[in-house]
């Protein structure tokens, strides 16, 4: 895992060398200055010696500048570091979603690639950045404090022996204590923003039924559940600074008692007033690196599961590829299904499609009807090779799908989804997602197709008007045609329609069907749709059921031999045949 | 929510930044403030705490010079040095040093729990506050905007109220009692100090100037990415079908570059501010030995070398509080600014409930006339009181006028104009019409989801704006397009409708509702728990327990809005089923997808842009030939 996050700090190699080298001579500096800061006092303010405090004054602001400057960089280099670590981080993880099949999509939901993209990035930047700058600095802070610590006075010192391990397995116990406390903490929160999430999404509901203070209590009830987690798990926290302070006072009560004994039985010979100050400064550093230490412990745990998440979207490989020798020309619109069986997991113990076998000619119309479930969408999905089948073959222009360049192929099966989707830009920059280089009139022709001009036009801004993020300024219908429109204009061999037009008005669908046959008579049409009128002059209709086609045929013949499609029928228009 | 489009042109242009520039809102500090107001004894015990805490670590810092000065340097000179008075001061010292490290204790205890409960008031009052705010809110604001409130906002104020505040009440007061060692021990230094605390305030401001702008800028692009990403990852499918694979990886790169840019120069800042201050600490030390020094040879002041010693130390104590507090800076403008917009969801207009007449159980008294009771009777009342004393009583029937009502979401745009309809009791009213034709905003005016600009709704008579809100809903049962379940189980679920309801009521509404075969079949039955909004079940199972709620709370009059339109017609004939048990004996108000659901309405309205255009029974309007007629012939339904 760590191998391959630190693959990401790419270009940002140098900087993050550089970060905890000049930190390292900054924490040096810091380590060095109290040193002689001591023998100002000693050898230069006690001794009333103003040469000596100025000589010594001027090498410590030397030090100080320096100091100053390694810490500068180095905090300039973690940022940058860390700032291009993520931001590659990012770009990967982006890419490979992109990489990604529907299949793939589908396994993560996109819900949780954004928090994985969002979230998860910014936690693991900022535990590099700790780890680059503060993981680094600690450690050596307390290093060097040690050291320096040992040569001022080794008896001393050995107060430090005793006191660190009494700090750090106190910290030890706090933490690994409020640990899981913490952990439980954020599930709790997830319950929080859940019971929110759900009060916004069904805020009408509740104000009908008057539920206000029903949802109000089972609020409190979450958020009080996080008041007790969250208590509980500081109430572990708040030892530590009594505890850090309690060690502090303990070194400085020892140091002072026995390090004025030293002083006095010595004469001032192995231990000065100026070095017992250092000493002082020492153990503040010394355990207040030690508490820095077990915090970036914790960060690093709790970012570790973020960084988890993101591995599995880096690991993630896309399991539809281009093979080694594509074709790069779709012939025409003939589609074939060979003996197709497709399930979306492997292990599944039913198939989403069984046994499919179907053949369609270049320009035919082909209509698909059949209930929720019954793998509509699953069969259509297949042609553009959004999923592979699991057996058989599908076929368009007489040539495996699997053997095409998947962008070739893609470009000349355009399909609307059933989840139609259109971006943030102006009604222009959407359309010309289907053709980068189409001219207006194109857009308009396309446009006129759909039956999208007419109210387009009717816009004040008409084809420059603004969509919000997912087209919520258009009405269902509007951008159910603003999508056809978009499909259209990548002039395709075959064009899907998965239940694009339920939000139309039934003439518009007519006109757009009407259109369809004679302005692009070439192109191979598969139309999902639930209502009968949609399909019924279609040159074929499939009725699915429960992942078959249960029955396939035009309509009239359709009405003699397939019951579901009577019914159908019959449901949606039993009052006309009422009346007359 | 058919009339997206125009609530949403109304949303005020709002981003994730932050407000700019780094200025505390007084307002907003003085409400949080106030929050402080239920936990007044324990933050002042906080407070006294702190301030002990503070002065044990001013001493500490005192101690060592105290040490040598008075004990070291004088026993040094003797012969026989003898330890006792040093054993006594340090004796002293560590009882006063238990004390202040018992007085930190209490006090992070104390402001660690005062902090989570003022953050469980807030967080509290802001959802109970969100239950009132009329629908209007929920549309002009995005649920990730609402959500965000109760996640960062809460978040950053949290850090705030634990860590910073105490951190700035105790700098405060380590300020203030250095400042008065140091003025006891040298004036001439104390206003040396005070300059270069000056010199290093500024350029404290300058540096956190910056990042703070940075800050501002990273939030911003942060935002700007995350909702790229956001809207990329909810089209993927759509990407991919489109070859925009690279154009997707274009966009996001420059984003993503300048999210790289803002977030390098606002950790630069950030980061670059603990050397700057930690330094200047250093080289103001030593500017204080030499000048010191200096003044002490030439006996200016009064200084002696000993005083210096213990000045150096005062001066370091001086400068770290300050920079302690200055590192504070940016987590306590974030959280103001949160804090700033969780008032400002606080101070939303809430709905009014403003009615009087009210809905009561009601029987018949000996004479006939309606009078209150306690227990369920089935029959319901309308109770108003009297101008001039007394109550008096109208049987909840179920009969509702609209007289020329008009409404407009935005102004200047009207939705509805002078629409006029009778709804008798038990009569099953119908609405088609165009999407946008103001379908669903006619039953959100009945249930004063919105109110209506002009006209008047009346409801058995009595104008709707005289009930109270919470009566005026309970009387209404309706069940959406979009159905809307909530975490729990399926018993749950129905029991929502009437929360009082046993397990027998809810099963008898499932079963009306034509819900109980496929309840009965799930692996647990009606102790199926359903997560994600029921994401397991199909969505004619969802509408199906949507409908048993709306049944178990067995309203006088059902709204039924586009309730089968998402749901395949083979589905909808059995939902359809359940709808006819629940709708008989009921007033009851059909938006309709489909015509042949809306064919045996007592009345049915066409509506366009607004307006009824024709009304009548199927019959009627099929013998007028009107648009009805043609929408009925011309196709098998609408929309």
């Amino acid at each position: 895992m760590i191998k391959k996050l630190a693959g990401c700090i790419g270009e940002y190699k140098t900087a993050t060398i550089l970060t905890p080298l000049t930190v390292s001579l900054e924490v040096l500096m810091e380590v060095i200055i109290p040193l002689y800061m001591a023998d100002l006092i000693d050898f230069g303010i006690d001794k009333g010696d103003m040469d000596f405090v100025i000589k010594t004054g001027l090498l410590l602001i030397v030090l100080c500048i320096m100091s100053l400057v390694f810490g500068v960089v180095s905090g300039s280099f973690a940022a940058k570091a860390s700032a291009g670590f993520s931001k590659n981080l990012r770009h990967k993880m982006y890419y490979n979603v992109q990489n990604f099949s529907f299949a793939n999509i589908d396994k993560f939901s996109t819900g949780s690639i954004i928090t994985r993209l969002t979230t998860d990035v910014t936690n693991v930047q900022m535990a590099f950045q700790m780890i680059i700058r503060i993981a680094v600095r600690s450690p050596i802070m307390l290093i060097f404090s040690v050291i320096m610590a040992f040569r001022i006075n080794t008896e001393l010192s050995m107060i430090f022996v005793v006191a660190i391990p009494v700090l750090a397995i106190g910290l030890y116990v706090i933490m690994s204590h409020a640990h899981p406390i913490f952990k439980r903490v954020f599930k709790t929160y997830d319950k929080l923003n859940n019971v929110v999430q759900e009060n916004l999404k069904g805020i009408r509901v509740v104000k009908s039924f008057v539920r206000e203070d029903f949802e109000n209590d089972k609020f409190r009830e979450v958020s009080g559940s996080i008041y007790n987690d969250f208590t509980k798990a500081e109430k572990m926290i708040s030892y530590n600074m009594p505890l850090m302070q309690l060690t502090v006072y303990s070194c400085m009560i020892a140091i002072a008692w026995f390090g004025a004994r030293i002083i006095v039985l010595s004469g001032a010979t192995i231990l000065t007033t100026g070095q017992l100050m250092s000493l002082i400064t020492y153990t503040m550093q010394i355990l207040s690196s030690l508490m820095m230490v077990s915090m970036i412990i914790v960060m690093m745990t709790i970012s570790k599961a973020s960084a988890e998440r993101i591995c599995e979207i880096l690991d993630e490989k896309s399991d539809i590829t281009n093979c080694a020798e594509p074709v790069y020309e779709v012939k025409n619109g003939n589609v074939e299904f060979k003996n197709v069986r497709f399930s979306y997991s492997r292990n599944a113990d039913k198939n989403v499609l069984d046994d499919i076998n179907v053949s369609v000619k270049s320009g035919q119309t082909v209509g698909i009807v059949g209930g929720t479930g019954s793998s509509k969408s699953s069969f259509v999905q297949l042609i553009p090779r959004l999923y592979d089948a699991t057996e058989g073959e599908v076929t368009v222009g007489g040539v495996n799908v699997k053997d095409y360049d998947l962008e070739v192929l893609r470009n000349s099966v355009a399909m609307v989804l059933q989840k139609n989707v259109l971006f943030s830009g102006t009604i222009k920059e959407n359309l010309r997602w289907g053709n980068e280089n189409a001219t207006d009139e194109e857009l308009i022709h396309a446009c006129t197709l759909s039956q999208a001009h007419e109210f387009i036009s009717s816009f004040p801004e008409g084809y420059d008007t603004y969509i919000e993020q997912g087209g919520t300024n258009v009405s269902g219908g509007q951008r159910q045609r603003l999508c056809i429109a978009r499909a259209l204009l990548k002039t395709p061999k075959v064009l899907i329609l998965d239940d694009s037009t339920s939000a139309v008005d039934t003439k518009t669908d007519a006109f757009i069907r009407k259109a369809f046959a004679e302005e692009i008579p070439d192109v191979t049409k598969f139309i999902i749709a639930q209502r009968i009128s949609s399909v019924m002059d279609a040159d074929m209709i499939l009725v699915m059921d429960d992942g078959k086609i249960a029955a396939a045929g035009k309509h009239d013949e359709l009405m003699e031999k397939s019951e579901i499609y009577r019914e159908v029928y019959l449901s949606q228009v039993k009052g006309d045949e009422d009346n007359e | 929510m058919s009339n997206n489009h125009t609530k949403k042109a109304q949303m005020p242009p709002r981003g994730m930044g932050r407000p700019p520039g780094m200025k505390l809102d007084k307002k907003v500090a003085k409400r949080l403030l106030s929050y402080f107001g239920n936990y007044k004894l324990r933050f002042a015990v906080v407070i006294i705490c702190i301030i002990i805490s503070a002065l044990v670590g001013v001493l500490s810092s005192m101690f060592i010079g105290v040490v040598i000065d008075d004990f070291i340097a004088p026993l040094l000179l003797e012969a026989n040095p003898s330890f006792e008075g040093l054993k006594m001061a340090i004796l002293f010292m560590a009882v006063i040093f238990v004390v202040g490290a018992l007085s930190s204790f209490i006090y992070n205890r104390a402001m660690m729990s005062i902090s989570q409960r003022i953050l469980k008031d807030i967080r509290d009052d802001m959802f109970a506050k969100m239950q009132t705010l009329p629908i209007r809110y929920f549309d002009t604001h995005t649920h990730g905007d609402i959500l965000s409130h109760y996640t960062n906002d809460t978040d950053a104020l949290r850090q705030m109220l634990a860590q910073s505040i105490p951190q700035i009440i105790s700098s405060a007061m380590t300020l203030a009692a250095v400042f008065i060692a140091m003025v006891l021990t040298s004036v001439y230094l104390t206003i040396f100090v005070i300059a270069f605390v000056a010199f290093l305030l500024y350029i404290t401001k300058l540096v956190t100037g910056r990042s703070g702008k940075y800050f501002v800028k990273q939030q911003a692009s942060l935002g700007n990415i995350n909702g790229y990403i956001e809207e990329m990852i909810n089209g993927q499918k759509t990407i991919k079908v489109f070859c925009h694979e690279q154009k997707a990886k274009e966009g996001f790169d420059i984003k993503n570059e300048d999210l790289c840019n803002n977030a390098t120069n606002a950790n630069r800042y950030a980061n670059i501010l603990g050397p700057i201050n930690n330094n200047l600490g250093h080289i103001q030390y030593v500017l204080i030995a030499i000048i010191g020094g200096l003044l002490a040879v030439n006996g200016i002041g009064g200084l002696t070398l000993g005083k210096i010693s213990s000045f150096l130390l005062l001066s370091k104590s001086f400068v770290m509080p300050i920079s302690q507090v200055s590192m504070q800076i940016n987590m306590i403008v974030m959280a103001m600014a949160g804090a700033g917009r969780i008032f400002n969801l606080m101070d939303e207009l809430p709905e009014s409930y403003d009615g009087t007449v009210t809905l009561v159980n009601a029987k018949y008294d000996e004479n006939g006339s309606l009078a209150e009771c306690k227990e369920r009777t089935g029959i319901w009342a309308w109770k108003r009181e009297l101008p001039l004393g007394g109550t008096s009583f109208v049987k909840l029937e179920g009969d509702v006028r609209f007289e020329n009502v008009d409404f407009e979401y935005t102004e200047g745009k009207p939705v509805l104009s002078d629409i006029t309809l009778y709804a008798e009791p038990g009569q099953k009213v119908a609405f088609v019409g165009a999407t946008g034709a103001g379908k669903t905003t006619i039953t959100n005016l009945i249930n004063r989801f919105y109110d209506i600009a002009d006209g008047t709704i009346t409801y058995d008579g009595i104008n709707i704006k005289d009930i109270h809100k919470d009566d005026l809903r309970r009387s209404l049962g309706i069940v959406l397009q979009d159905v809307n379940l909530f975490t729990g189980t399926v018993m749950d679920n129905i029991r929502y409708g009437k929360l009082d309801a046993t397990d027998e009521e809810c099963i008898a509404a499932a079963k009306l509702a034509n819900a109980h075969n496929f309840i009965t079949m799930l692996p647990e039955g009606y102790n199926t728990m359903l997560s994600g909004d029921g994401s397991g079940l199909s969505q004619g199972q969802r509408q199906l327990i949507s409908i048993a709620r709306a049944a178990v709370a067995d309203p006088p009059v059902m709204i039924l809005d586009e309730a089968t339109s998402s749901i395949d017609t083979r589905t909808e004939a059995l939902v359809q089923r359940g709808m006819d048990g629940l709708m008989k004996g009921r007033t009851v108000f059909v938006i309709a997808h489909r015509l042949s659901t809306v064919r045996n309405s007592d009345v049915i309205m066409v509506l366009d842009h607004g307006k009824i255009i024709e009304r009548g029974s199927h019959d009627d309007l099929i013998a007028k030939k009107g648009t009805y007629y043609k929408l009925y012939t011309g196709a098998f339904e609408l929309e």
